[in-house]
C-alpha cells in the first residue's frame, strides 16, 4: 500500500505543479490546493501508515497497550490543513477582487512590468 | 610621527568646515605651509638617518590581530618622505597659481592633503596591514583628483579606470600581506626579515610573491596594467606632477624595494621583475615618441622610467640597487619639472600639442629655462644629476652576469627614446618662430614659473655636488635594504671608461633622432591603429562583453514571469536530486502487500486518480472545482482508513468550505481559458511528471529507512499521565504545542478578516471602469 500511496503523492505533486505553471490565475490556485494536499499526504506517508489503530488511548488504560498510529505527523498535518485553508480562502477572494479591477485572469497580462516600459 | 601623518587628514577635515575662506586669495598660500612644515620636520631626521640610526615608533591599534601603527624611518622612507613633502610644497604653491579662483579649490587642497597624509603613511608603515590601508587611501584620493573636472566624461571614466586597476592591486596587496603574515606569524616587515629563510622556503612563497607583484605592477603602471596612467593625465597638472610622476606611482617601486631584502634574491622574484620591467621600459619609451600631447609624452616616459626602476630592482645587484636609488631622485626632479612646465604652457596657451607650439621662450623665458634644464637632466647630459643616474644604470646592466650586452642595448634604446621625448616636450615648444596666435600670451605668475625652475636647478646642483645626496640619502637607502654602502661615491667624472662611451652614444643618438624625427599627428594616428591589440582595449571589450552577458543572463532568469522562475527552480531541484539518485535506489517493492489490499482502498485510489485527471484536463471551472472537492474527500477517506480520525474530520470540514467558497465566487470568476499553446503544455507536462516522479522516489527512499519514534513515544506515553487526555493528536495540539496552535488560530483569524474585508469592499467607480 505504501508503494501506491507514494505514487499517488507524486501524482498530486505533478498535477499541482502543472496547474501552477498555467497562465490562468484560477488554475494557479487550484494547483496550490493540489500541491498542499500532496504535501499532507507525503508527511502522512513518511510517518508510516497503520491500519485501524488511531492514536487514542483505550478508555480503561493510561498508556497504549498495543500498536498505534504515529500522532506527530497527524498533528502536523492538522495544522497544515487549517493554515492552507486560510491561504486558499484568501487567495480565492483575492482572485475575484483582482479580476474585478484588472478584468483579466491572464498572469502575463497582469504583469505590470511590460506596461511600465510602454 | 603619527601626528605628521595625520596632519594631512586633519587639514582636509578643517577645509571641510571652513574651506572656502581658508584658501581664497588672501590666504592662497596658507595650505602650502602644511607640506612645508612637514618637509622641515623630515629634514631634521637626515642627520640621524645618515648615521645609520633608524627610527622606530609603534602605536597600538588592533593588537589582538597583530595590526599596529608601527612606523619606521630609514633611508628609503626618508627619501620618499622628503619627495612627498618637498615636491608637495612646490605643488601646493603651484596650485595656488594654477587653479587660482577655481570654485572647488578648497576641495582640491583637501584631496591633495589627504593624499599626502596617506602617502606618508604608506612609506613610513612597517606593518603590512596599515601599509595596505594607506595604500588604498592613496588610490581613493587619486580617484577624486583624477576626476576633479567632474563635468568631463573622459575625466570620470579615467578616474574609474585608475581606481579599478589600482583598487585590484590594493586587494592583491592585502592578500599578499595576509599570506606573509600567515607564514611568519607577524605583520611587521622588520620582524619578517628575521624569518627570511622560512618565508622563501615556504610552499606559498610563489603565491605571496605573485600577490605583491600584482600590487606593485598595478600601482606603478607596469605592462600590461600601464594604461591607467596615460588616462590619469586628465587630472589637473598639479595632480599629474605630484601623484603620477613623483610620488604615488612610485609606491609600487617602493614596495618592491622594501620587500627585496625579504623576498628577493630568488630567481622567480628577480626574473619576473627583470622581464616585466624590461618590457615596460622599452614598450612605453617606444610609444612616447609617437605622441603629440605633451602630457601624453610625459606619461609614457614616466611609465618607461618606472619600468627602468623595476628592471633595476630585478637585476638585484649592488650596482643596480644603487642605480635605482639615485634614479628615483633624478627622475622625481626632472619629471616634476617637466610636468609643471607643461602645466604652465597649457595654462597660458590653452594647448599642449607640440606640433602647434613653438617660440614660447619669447613670452615665458623662465619656463623655457625650466624645460631646458629638465630636458638636459632627462637626456643624461653632464653636469646634470641625470648624467650620474644614467651612468649608474649602464654600470648595472653592463656588469650584470648574464646577457649583459642585450640588457645594455635595450637600456640604451630606451634612454634614446626617452631623451628624444624629453627634447620634444621640454625644448621644442620654446624654440623657433613664435606663431601669431601666441604673441599675446601673458607672462605666467610667480608661483607658476618658480617651482619648475627651482626643481630644474636642483637637478644641476645635485649633479655638480653629488656629495649632497650621497651621504644624506643614497647610502641610507642602501642600508635600509641591507646593502653595504661604504664604497659608494657619486661623481660626475669617472675617467674614460666603456660606460662613458655608452653615455656619449646615447646623447648623440638622442640628438640625431630629434633632428630626424618630427612629431606629427600622422604618426600618432599610425600608432593608434594598434590600439585594438593593447591591454586597454582588451579590458574595455571584456567589460562590454561582460555587460552584454549580464543583460542576457538577467533577461533569461529574471524575466518577470513567475512560472519561469518556478520552472527553473524545479528543474534545478530535479537535476540536483536526480544526480544523487543515479547510484540507484534501495527501496524494494513488497509484492505480498498488494494481496492485502482491500476493495475499498482500491476504489478510493481509483477515484482519486480520476479526480486528479479531471482537474488537469477539465474544460470548465465548475468541473475543476468539483474535481478538487472529490480529491479532497478521497484523501479524507484515506485518513479514515489509516487511523487518523482527527485529520479526516478536519479535511472534510475544510474541503467543504473551500468548495463552497469557490462556488460562491465562481460566477464572478473569469472564463476558464486555455491560454498556453500545445508545445508549452507538453514542456510543462514533462517537467511536472519528472517532478512528481522525483517526489515518489524520494518518498519510497525515505520509507526504506528505519523510523525514529522517540518523539512519538514520548507523547504517547505522557499524553494521559501529564496532560490527562486520551486523544494524543488532540493533546499535542492543545496542550503540548498549545502556543503554536494559538498562533495558528491568529493566522486564520487574520485571513478571515482579509476575506471579509475583500468581500465587503466595493469597487470605486474609477477602478471599475479603468479597463
Amino acid at each position: 500500500m505504501e508503494f501506491l500511496l507514494a505514487i499517488i503523492t507524486g501524482l498530486l505533486y505533478a498535477a499541482g505543479l502543472y496547474m501552477m505553471l498555467r497562465r490562468s490565475l484560477v488554475k494557479l490556485i487550484i494547483g496550490l490546493i493540489i500541491i498542499s494536499n500532496g504535501a499532507n499526504l507525503l508527511i502522512f506517508l513518511l510517518g508510516r501508515i497503520t491500519k485501524g489503530h488511531p492514536p487514542i488511548i483505550p478508555g480503561d488504560s493510561k498508556i497504549f497497550t498495543e500498536i498505534y498510529a504515529d500522532p506527530v505527523p497527524q498533528a502536523l498535518i492538522l495544522t497544515a490543513i487549517v493554515i492552507s485553508f486560510g491561504l486558499q480562502s484568501f487567495a480565492i477572494i483575492l482572485i475575484k477582487r483582482a479580476y474585478q479591477v484588472v478584468k483579466t485572469d491572464d498572469l502575463d497580462e497582469m504583469n505590470t512590468i511590460e506596461e511600465d516600459y510602454k | 610621527m603619527l601626528i605628521a601623518i595625520l596632519t594631512g587628514f586633519l587639514f582636509a577635515i578643517l577645509l571641510f568646515f571652513g574651506g572656502k575662506k581658508l584658501v581664497n586669495h588672501k590666504f592662497a598660500l596658507l595650505p602650502t605651509l602644511i607640506p612645508l612644515g612637514l618637509f622641515i620636520y623630515f629634514v631634521r631626521f637626515i642627520g640621524e638617518v645618515s648615521n645609520k640610526e633608524f627610527i622606530h615608533k609603534t602605536y597600538e591599534w588592533i593588537p589582538s590581530l597583530g595590526v599596529n601603527l608601527s612606523f619606521t624611518l630609514d633611508g628609503l622612507s626618508l627619501l620618499f618622505s622628503l619627495l612627498i613633502t618637498g615636491i608637495g610644497t612646490l605643488v601646493f604653491a603651484y596650485t595656488s597659481g594654477y587653479l587660482k579662483g577655481h570654485e572647488y579649490l578648497d576641495r582640491f587642497y583637501g584631496y591633495l592633503s589627504i593624499f599626502m597624509g596617506a602617502m606618508l603613511g604608506l612609506v613610513l608603515s612597517d606593518n603590512l596591514i596599515s601599509l595596505f590601508v594607506f595604500w588604498e587611501l592613496t588610490s581613493i584620493s587619486s580617484f577624486f583628483l583624477i576626476g576633479f573636472n567632474n563635468t568631463s566624461e573622459a575625466s570620470r571614466k579615467s578616474a574609474l579606470t585608475a581606481l579599478g586597476i589600482t583598487g585590484i592591486g590594493g586587494l592583491l596587496l592585502l592578500g599578499g600581506g595576509l599570506v606573509l603574515g600567515n607564514i611568519s606569524g607577524t605583520y611587521s616587515i622588520t620582524e619578517m626579515l628575521a624569518q627570511k629563510d622560512l618565508i622563501q622556503g615556504h610552499e606559498h612563497y610563489i603565491l605571496a610573491a605573485c600577490l605583491i607583484f600584482g600590487a606593485a605592477f598595478t600601482k606603478s603602471a607596469q605592462f600590461p596594467f600601464h594604461f591607467w596612467l596615460p588616462g590619469a593625465m586628465k587630472a589637473p597638472t598639479p595632480v599629474s606632477t605630484y601623484l603620477h610622476s613623483a610620488t604615488m606611482v612610485k609606491a609600487g617601486v617602493y614596495l618592491l624595494f622594501r620587500m627585496s631584502p625579504l623576498m628577493g634574491s630568488t630567481s622567480f622574484w628577480n626574473n619576473t621583475l627583470l622581464i616585466v620591467g624590461l618590457i615596460t621600459m622599452v614598450y612605453s619609451a617606444f610609444h612616447s615618441i609617437f605622441r603629440t600631447d605633451m602630457k601624453g609624452i610625459l606619461a609614457y616616459t614616466t611609465i618607461s622610467a618606472l619600468g627602468i626602476l623595476v628592471f633595476l630592482i630585478g637585476l638585484g645587484t649592488h650596482e643596480s640597487y644603487l642605480a635605482a636609488a639615485v634614479f628615483i631622485i633624478v627622475h622625481a626632479l626632472y619629471k616634476a619639472t617637466f610636468f609643471m612646465m607643461t602645466g604652465v604652457v597649457d595654462h597660458q596657451t590653452k594647448t599642449r600639442n607640440v606640433t602647434e607650439l613653438s617660440g614660447l621662450r619669447k613670452v615665458m623665458l623662465p619656463v623655457a629655462i625650466a624645460g631646458l634644464l629638465a630636458a638636459i637632466s632627462n637626456a643624461g647630459i653632464p653636469p646634470s644629476v641625470g648624467f650620474i643616474g644614467k651612468d649608474l644604470i649602464y654600470e648595472g646592466t653592463f656588469h650584470f652576469k648574464h646577457s649583459a650586452i642585450l640588457l645594455t642595448v635595450l637600456a640604451i634604446l630606451t634612454n634614446v627614446f626617452i631623451s628624444y621625448a624629453g627634447y620634444v616636450a621640454g625644448i621644442k615648444p620654446f624654440i623657433g618662430k613664435l606663431p601669431e596666435k601666441f604673441e599675446k600670451v601673458k607672462f605666467p605668475s610667480f608661483f607658476l614659473w618658480f617651482p619648475p625652475v627651482l626643481l630644474g636647478t636642483l637637478g644641476f646642483v645635485f649633479g655638480l655636488f653629488p656629495v649632497l645626496i650621497e651621504k644624506s640619502l643614497v647610502k641610507p637607502i642602501l642600508w635600509s635594504i641591507g646593502e653595504e654602502a661604504a664604497e659608494v661615491h657619486l661623481k660626475l667624472w669617472h675617467g674614460i671608461t666603456p660606460i662613458l662611451g655608452l653615455s656619449l652614444l646615447t646623447m648623440a643618438s638622442g640628438i640625431i633622432l630629434y633632428f630626424v624625427l618630427k612629431p606629427s599627428a600622422k604618426k600618432e594616428t599610425f600608432i593608434t591603429k594598434f590600439e585594438a591589440l593593447s591591454p586597454k582595449s582588451i579590458l574595455e571589450n571584456f567589460n562590454r562583453g561582460f555587460n552584454k552577458f549580464s543583460l542576457l543572463w538577467t533577461r533569461i532568469f529574471q524575466n518577470g514571469y513567475l512560472r519561469n522562475y518556478v520552472s527553473v527552480i524545479i528543474l534545478f531541484l530535479i537535476a540536483l536530486m536526480g544526480y544523487t539518485l543515479i547510484d540507484g535506489t534501495t527501496y524494494k517493492i513488497d509484492y505480498a502487500s498488494f494481496a492485502r489490499l482491500t476493495v475499498y482502498e482500491v476504489v478510493i485510489l481509483t477515484i482519486l486518480i480520476l479526480a486528479i485527471g479531471l482537474i488537469v484536463f477539465a474544460k470548465s471551472r465548475l468541473a475543476a472545482v468539483v474535481a478538487t472537492g472529490i480529491m479532497g474527500y478521497s484523501i479524507c477517506l484515506l485518513f479514515v482508513f489509516y487511523s487518523a480520525p482527527d485529520l479526516a474530520m478536519t479535511q472534510f470540514a475544510i474541503d467543504t468550505l473551500t468548495v463552497i467558497l469557490f462556488v460562491l465566487v465562481l460566477y464572478k470568476l473569469p472564463k476558464y481559458l486555455k491560454l498556453s499553446d500545445y508545445k508549452m503544455r507538453i514542456r510543462d507536462g514533462i517537467l511536472s511528471i519528472a517532478f512528481g516522479g522525483l517526489i515518489s522516489i524520494l518518498a519510497l527512499e525515505v520509507l526504506a529507512q528505519p523510523v525514529n519514534s522517540d518523539i512519538s513515544d514520548f507523547y504517547a506515553k505522557n499524553s494521559y499521565l501529564l496532560a490527562h487526555g486520551k486523544n494524543v493528536v488532540n493533546v499535542i495540539l492543545v496542550d503540548f504545542r498549545g502556543a503554536d496552535t494559538m498562533v495558528e488560530i491568529s493566522v486564520l483569524a487574520i485571513s478571515a478578516i482579509g476575506v471579509f474585508g475583500l468581500l465587503k469592499l466595493r469597487l470605486k467607480s474609477v477602478e471599475r471602469y479603468q479597463k
